[in-house]
């Protein structure tokens, strides 16, 4: 008797090139207790599947059209075991800073192949790391953040960085507001404050970062108290540190 | 050690030069009264030879005081003085040959009483023949700056062109060639006669890439098949998410342009623009000849959402460089984004071979 019930992991293979996903099919077609659950062509499709089908293994390729191999993780969480699949070596230290299993240099054998299935196993037997805070460490500190990825269910949002008009701290999230519209992404503000451009953002509250180019005036708001009004017409509260960085940083600006 | 003594045809030659310098000799000692023609024949000679090796000598005081550097007082000193003391030791010399010849052979007796009133005049020919020697010297010495300078020249063109040749190495991307075995490999269990169909592609383009980047210079209709060897590859791995199209005129073929040129761009083409397409897009090459300039462009779509590809700078400032190189101000390259389209264009002077335009 087969069929899906037998099935004991289930895998999704994303890659964009045919050739490299008809590969990894042929050598997971040796495993009859593999079931190869979905195959994706880019980053979008590889959100929507793992989202939809949760899968246990991802062998995930890392240069793709739309997001990256790193971003489709950033949204999708870590808490399932991750074969990095990539003709590059230069991201696999990043990959396993954040738990990857393993990272499978093309072209790699069957052999390489069965060892990356083994750790793969050994992972899922045991217990998975929790997910680490991908946003920060999956970027490394040398490349400066020039977008956002949000995921509100399947669905992707890329937030270009220039287009961010300020972020706000929600209990466990933050919500991004870009174009009028906000999104909520699961991360907590310090994180967000330590991956933007120190040049181009500025902690302006506990729970505010606003885009310095932006703003349009800062005005008082009460005794002791200031606000700061955007380019849109939105109006964000300054605290009292928030105030001493802001002139500090629009002083810098003026002497520039 | 002297130059001279080293190449035994150029010291035969110098020797030669000495022949009708004691020629002239001779003439002077007999036509000035006294000597005969015998007398004076056998008296130069030996003294000739000998002071031809002296005056090599001059090397010494010529690359010390070198002409251009020198002040002039120090070169009259130098030179004056050695010429003073060359001279003394000239005439010293002729007078001990006279001696000897006077008192071994019977013919030549009182041959040194004869001499000595021309004492004067052979201390000025030794004085003039040292300066002599000093003029072929620094004819000698710039000579050899001259060659050396010419070495050092050629020198540097083959390190420049050793450099050049490096760099292009380095742009055939490591990662397009294991992209490239990864497909190579699946093909073998799927579609075994495709994967010796692009194992023969990759080696020719490899092939091709070594033979053109060693040139100066090839035609664009070479450049053109790279291109396309290249993209052929590049089929394979995109399939269907990869087009081309070509709008090449006719009579540029044979234009003359640095190898590698286009290859790259098409390689940025794909890299920055189709691969970040899920459903692939088209890649334009135009290349139009007017006014003995030819401009070519190379249009790609690309996802103006995916990372800029100006930011990551694209090697173009490698194409930059060596248009530069070799053309000057008459060549140009630029780059603009319209919508999701991408354009690098080039312009550079029509030169066809035996053709410079």
């Amino acid at each position: 008797m087969s069929g899906a019930m037998d099935k004991e992991i289930r895998a999704v293979i994303v890659d964009d090139e045919e050739l490299a996903r008809q590969m990894l099919r042929e050598f997971l077609s040796a495993h009859q207790e593999i079931e190869i659950a979905a195959e994706c062509a880019n980053g979008f499709e590889a959100v929507k599947a793992v989202t939809e089908l949760k899968p246990d293994l991802i062998f995930l390729d890392i240069q793709m059209p739309k997001l990256d191999g790193f971003e489709v993780l950033e949204l999708i969480g870590t808490d399932r075991a991750v074969v990095f699949v990539t003709a590059y070596d230069e991201y696999a230290i990043r990959a396993f800073d954040i738990h990857a299993v393993d990272y499978l240099l093309k072209p790699f054998g069957a052999e390489r192949f069965e060892t990356a299935l083994q750790r793969a196993r050994q992972r899922l037997g045991g217990k998975l790391p929790a997910p680490a805070d991908l946003s920060s460490s999956a970027r490394p500190a040398s490349q400066p953040l020039d977008r956002i990825v949000v995921r509100d269910g399947t669905r992707v949002f890329i937030i270009p960085i220039a287009k961010l008009d300020y972020a706000e701290a929600q209990d466990d999230y933050v919500a991004l507001v870009s174009e009028g519209k906000k999104h909520l992404k699961q991360q907590t503000i310090s994180s967000l404050e330590g991956i933007l451009d120190p040049s181009r953002f500025l902690r302006i509250h506990r729970s505010y970062i606003v885009n310095l180019e932006k703003v349009t005036k800062v005005e008082p708001y009460s005794k002791d108290n200031y606000m700061v009004v955007l380019s849109n017409g939105t109006q964000l509260p300054v605290s009292r540190s928030g105030y001493a960085r802001l002139r500090e940083v629009l002083e810098q600006n003026r002497a520039k | 050690m002297h130059p001279l003594l080293t190449r035994p045809r150029q010291l035969g030659l110098y020797l030669l030069a000495w022949f009708p310098l004691a020629g002239i000799l001779v003439y002077l000692l007999t036509g000035g009264g006294g000597l005969s023609l015998g007398e004076a024949s056998a008296l130069t000679v030996p003294l000739c030879l000998v002071y031809a090796f002296v005056c090599l000598a001059a090397w010494y005081p010529c690359r010390a005081t070198p002409l251009e550097k020198s002040g002039f007082a120090k070169l009259l000193l130098t030179h004056l003085t050695a010429a003073a003391v060359l001279g003394t030791f000239w005439t010293y010399q002729a007078k001990e040959i006279a001696i000897a010849l006077a008192h071994f052979w019977p013919r030549f007796a009182g041959l040194d009483q004869r001499l000595a009133k021309h004492i004067p005049l052979l201390w000025v020919t030794g004085v003039l023949l040292y300066v002599l020697s000093v003029t072929f010297h620094y004819v000698l010495l710039a000579e050899q700056a001259s060659r050396e300078a010419q070495e050092r020249a050629l020198q540097a063109r083959v390190l420049a062109r050793d450099a050049e040749l490096k760099a292009l190495r380095a742009q055939v991307n490591p990662h397009f060639l294991f992209n490239c075995l990864h497909s190579v490999s699946a093909l073998t269990s799927s579609d075994a006669s495709k994967a010796r169909e692009m194992c023969i592609l990759l080696a020719d383009f490899l092939r091709t890439t070594l033979r053109l980047g060693g040139k100066e210079t090839i035609t664009l209709e070479e450049e053109l098949a790279l291109v396309r060897g290249y993209l052929a590859i590049e089929k394979v791995r995109f399939g269907a998410r990869l087009h081309m199209e070509e709008d090449v005129q006719k009579q540029t073929m044979e234009t003359l342009i640095p190898p590698l040129l286009l290859q790259p761009l098409v390689e940025n083409a794909i890299r920055h623009g189709i691969a970040n397409l899920p459903e692939g897009g088209v890649i334009r090459l135009s290349v139009q000849e007017k006014a003995r300039v030819v401009s070519i462009v190379v249009e790609n779509s690309f996802d103006p959402e995916s990372p800029s590809p100006l930011k990551t700078g694209l090697g173009l400032d490698n194409i930059r460089q060596r248009l530069d190189t070799r053309y000057g101000p008459e060549a140009s390259i630029s780059v603009k984004t319209e919508g999701n389209r991408f354009q690098v264009s080039l312009r550079l002077p029509a030169q066809q071979n035996g053709v410079m335009a």
